[in-house]
């Protein structure tokens, strides 16, 4: 079943056309990778999806619903949870309380239960807490998790940023070259957390630039060069189709 | 306060997801060790006003495997005297015993005057501290608080507890009007429009002919009779107030200001209705703003335009920054500072502004974080 759909997508800044006609889906629980370039256009497409950016036209639903025009706070409440590219953790809050941060929208407190600290209130923070240590503890945080975010190392803080996308309980997780700046060993723990978030039905898009890691966990790939979708398949098949390689090496470019 | 045996599944609201403690393949390491932190005295005393309350019989999902602590330390003694819960009370006994000492009618005046600017900083505290919005125009709150207590009391003749319901009504709209359009913009923008705000709600009053024009509102009837009991209204008062602003800060709603102050994007994305978020900020403020005006009034049983000016709203600013944006305790003793000192330099007469600037000046180069900075760190319960 279709879970994300992106129809005919276009996104101008200016004169400038950073998505050009952009088509794709992802299926319930499905890893599907989107590589290409850099400038191609695939954080721009991940805004549209998540609402930052509004799209010139095109069709974005998720399950059905259309999330073109709604606050990124909206697509955020339908399911869909992400990371960024450069990493943007709450730096001088304490890692437990970036990740309650995921909690914020299913968490139900009122502002008298806060003033009064009613029974209701008591609960939800400890729910509250114990989901973020869940969390933790399933991305392998290691770091001081009462300490300030920012005081992790940069491995570290990834995987605090998945932790918190994932406290969210999106049936969507958009992340966003989430290898970038891992070494050799922490991409291998990557590959694995990839996998224990797709064992909890999460569908995931990927961009990323670590082809090792793109052709071994994605059951599609979609690739981008300026914009335009230039090929989409099962990896080993979008590894051969010649415009990708063009794309990647260079060559004439196609009438 | 391990229970293996209640709750071993971590809850999960979305059904989806309950199959989440699945055991970490073997790319996940786990450190058997225990560490200091669990199981430490730490954890059984939980105070209700500690960081996060979390009542006795509460055990997180711990489960069969061993959490990973990391290298978190237990808390000294010293750290916990300083939570907030011991902190608040010492400071409330502070207020209670300070008549003892000296309650001559200009001390036990001053003292009231620095509870209810307390009170104006705690409210101030919220939207800098907690949301990070940067409000040069704070007075404006305290303005229509005052103004509407006091136009209200005087002309219908109403005991001036009967107009608290029409002051909260009137700062939640101010709130709201003020709020609305300025919270669209960001950083310096909002500081420069809300700045305009103030101003706008001075000039109002110095104008408008129902606010007694630049001569104001006089023959405001007191709360209470005496000075003495007046000053302990206001302490208490204003403790319940300082509490519920720290109690707010710890709530969901608490953590999304922080989440908007430290980065706004994230916290969209993360599903926080920023706007939202901030207009409940700026209203919670101008509420904080809108009762201490009421105290104000009773206080001095006249307002004018002149003391809603941009200096006090500066003053409120500088109460905040010098005790540590964020920080409630610290809020506090910035705010006493703030109030107390110009009194205590009074011996200097002309030059004593000149040594309150110095003063805050050398405070600010020593500890640019504040007096009493909110941490980083979070307490370990």
């Amino acid at each position: 079943m279709t879970l994300l759909d992106v129809a005919d997508l276009r996104l101008s800044f200016g004169g400038l056309l950073a998505i050009d006609g952009l088509s794709f889906s992802v299926g319930e629980g499905e890893i599907v990778s989107v590589i290409g370039p850099n400038g191609a256009g695939k954080t721009s497409a991940f805004n549209c999806v998540t609402g930052f950016y509004r799209p010139s036209s095109g069709r974005i639903a998720l399950r059905g619903k259309d999330l073109r025009g709604l606050r990124p706070s909206a697509v955020a409440g339908l399911g869909v949870a992400r990371t960024f590219q450069n990493l943007r953790l709450f730096g001088e809050l304490s890692v437990l309380d970036n990740v309650r941060a995921g909690t914020h929208l299913w968490l139900r407190q009122s502002v008298f239960d806060a003033l009064l600290h009613t029974p209701r209130y008591r609960r939800s923070e400890r729910e509250c807490t114990e989901q973020a240590h869940h969390w933790l503890d399933f991305v392998g945080l290691r770091g001081d998790r009462y300490g300030p975010a920012r005081a992790l190392s940069y491995g570290e803080q990834r995987r605090t940023e998945i932790a918190r996308a994932l406290a969210r309980h999106p049936s969507l997780l958009l992340l966003d070259e989430p290898a970038a700046g891992l070494n050799h060993g922490e991409k291998a723990e990557l590959l694995s957390l990839i996998r224990r978030i797709q064992n909890l039905g999460v569908a995931i898009v990927l961009i990323e630039h670590d082809m090792g890691l793109v052709m071994e966990v994605s059951e599609r790939v979609v690739v981008l060069n300026f914009g335009r979708e230039i090929a989409d398949g099962r990896p080993e098949d979008v590894r051969r189709d010649p415009a990708v390689i063009e794309a990647y090496l260079g060559g004439e470019p196609h009438a | 306060m391990k229970g293996p045996g209640q709750d071993p599944a971590a809850p999960g609201p979305d059904s989806a997801l309950s199959g989440s403690d699945a055991p970490p393949e073997t790319g996940a390491p786990q450190e058997s060790v225990p560490s200091p932190g669990s199981g430490s005295p730490a954890e059984t005393g939980s105070a209700p006003g500690s960081a996060e309350a979390r009542p006795p019989g509460g055990s997180r999902a711990t489960g069969p495997k061993t959490r990973l602590r990391g290298t978190t330390k237990p808390p000294t003694v010293a750290s916990r005297l300083l939570q907030n819960r011991w902190a608040g009370l010492a400071g409330l006994l502070v207020a209670i015993l300070a008549p003892f000492v000296n309650a001559t009618p200009y001390a036990l005046s001053v003292m009231t005057s620095a509870a209810i600017f307390v009170m104006l900083a705690a409210g101030l505290n919220i939207v800098v501290g907690y949301c990070g919005l940067l409000d040069l125009g704070y007075a404006a709150f305290f303005a229509v608080g005052a103004y509407t207590s006091g136009v209200l009391a005087t002309r219908f003749d109403l005991p001036l507890l009967a107009t608290v319901p029409a002051v909260l009504v009137a700062t939640v709209i101010a709130g709201i009007v003020i709020g609305a359009p300025t919270l669209r913009l960001r950083s310096d923008y909002l500081a420069v429009v809300t700045l305009g705000f103030g101003e706008i709600i001075r000039i109002t009053a110095n104008n408008l002919e129902v606010t007694g024009g630049p001569s104001g509102v006089y023959g405001i009837p007191h709360l209470v009779d005496g000075p003495v009991a007046f000053y302990y209204l206001t302490v208490a008062v204003v403790a319940v107030a300082v509490a519920g602003a720290a109690r707010l800060g710890r709530s969901r709603l608490g953590r999304a200001w922080r989440f908007v102050r430290e980065d706004e994007d994230a916290a969209e994305a993360m599903g926080v209705h920023t706007y939202r978020v901030k207009l409940a900020a700026y209203i919670a403020g101008a509420i904080w703003g809108g009762l201490a005006g009421v105290l104000f009034g009773a206080h001095l049983s006249a307002i004018s335009p002149a003391s809603f000016t941009f200096l006090q709203s500066a003053l409120v600013l500088m109460a905040v920054v010098l005790g540590g944006m964020g920080s409630m305790p610290g809020v506090v003793i910035g705010a006493i500072v703030i109030s107390i000192l110009p009194e205590i330099l009074r011996d200097l007469a002309d030059h004593r502004f000149f040594l309150f600037g110095v003063l805050l000046i050398v405070v600010m180069l020593l500890r640019p974080q504040g007096l009493w900075p909110a941490r980083s760190k979070e307490a370990l319960k």
